[in-house]
């Protein structure tokens, strides 16, 4: 935990110190600003639909991430959005489902 | 109240200090479910304060705790975690011109370099608005983010188990309302995160967990290669002043509506 603190700091440094020159190739900027995005939706995916090292969703999560796509597409704030996801599913659970 | 020239300097400062302190409020809130899924996924109150007060990075620590919940090496998860917190290697390097910070000021300002406080900076007209809005942003993000932290870690531990809580999608969830307007940015953004998804879900089989979100980045790679926009979007990226800070925004900021793209 430690590790990743030290680690998260020191990108956040490096951005900082490092000349400004790197930045003006297209393709470094790019792929910076592009890996958040593959990152997130592998998250994203993986956190929905595996668990562990199997693939398998459980329904009342699967209807947590819907009730999510719904308040995101209706352009609630993120607070909303993820109390909305927690609550679809610890109601579905507290009704009985899986 | 002041003469003109009093009153323009104060609104120069003024809107960004009131913007940043409004958007650390708001957005320092989301450190409740932070709080609440890290307790949830096993970790103590202590650590889950810990990496609020030292990591101060939403996604990569939602990463971690993700990876952690998943019975996945604290490896795999400290290393999508910092592959994660790498965009903001990329602020610092926008930022750096327009804060000209030194010495012991830069060391505290890197700690504050976040989505949310780049987006203030980069929004702002000048230098020096731009410096006022880094700041509030991350004295209003820090403050609020570490003490909704402690609220959602000690709050979740008393209402009841993780699962009857929903607290297993709160991760998700974040996550996806994180890359949401990212996802809108345009076809390219889109192109990645499908990939990017596929990839981990393909790889999950296979591989340790943790592990196939790192795969994932190459989906990143796939689309810095692939997707680079010809000449044109780069065209002002060589102003020596730093100025231009308009263009790609990182944040949700950004009004979403760029259409001049032709080739």
């Amino acid at each position: 935990m430690l590790a990743t603190a030290a680690g998260c700091y020191a990108l956040k440094l490096a951005g900082l110190t490092v000349p400004q020159r790197l930045l003006a190739h297209p393709v470094t900027r790019r792929f910076a600003e592009l890996v958040p995005v593959a990152l997130l939706a592998a998250l994203t995916a993986a956190q929905t639909f595996a668990s562990g090292q199997s693939l398998y969703a459980d329904p009342s999560r699967l209807a947590g991430m819907g009730a999510a796509v719904v308040t995101l597409l209706a352009r609630a704030p993120f607070l909303v959005v993820v109390v909305a996801a927690a609550a679809t599913a610890a109601a579905l659970r507290a009704l009985g489902a899986g | 109240m002041a003469d003109h020239a009093g009153q323009a300097a104060d609104d120069a400062t003024a809107r960004p200090v009131r913007d940043g302190l409004a958007l650390g409020l708001a957005v320092g809130t989301s450190g409740l479910a932070f709080g609440a899924a890290a307790v949830g996924s096993g970790l103590t109150v202590a650590q889950a304060c810990a990496l609020s007060l030292l990591a101060y990075t939403g996604a990569s620590q939602f990463a971690l705790i993700g990876a952690i919940a998943a019975g996945g090496g604290l490896l795999a998860g400290s290393a999508s975690a910092i592959l994660l917190g790498s965009r903001n290697s990329l602020y610092g390097l926008r930022l750096a011109s327009l804060l000209r910070v030194r010495g012991l000021g830069r060391l505290l300002a890197a700690h504050g370099v976040t989505d949310e406080s780049t987006a203030v900076a980069l929004a702002q007209p000048g230098a020096a608005s731009a410096r006022a809005g880094f700041r509030a942003t991350f004295a209003s993000l820090y403050v609020t983010w570490n003490l909704a932290t402690a609220a959602g870690a000690v709050g979740a531990g008393r209402l009841g188990s993780p699962q009857s809580l929903g607290l297993d999608v709160v991760a998700p969830a974040a996550f996806l309302a994180l890359i949401w307007p990212r996802l809108r940015a345009g076809p390219a953004e889109r192109g990645v995160g499908l990939l990017g998804a596929a990839i981990a879900l393909a790889a999950t089989p296979f591989c340790p967990p943790g592990v196939p979100v790192i795969l994932a980045a190459a989906a990143a790679l796939a689309g810095a290669l692939a997707g680079r926009p010809a000449g044109g979007a780069a065209a002002g990226g060589h102003a020596p002043g730093g100025q231009a800070p308009g263009e790609q925004a990182p944040g949700e900021q950004a009004p979403g509506e760029q259409e001049g793209e032709s080739p």
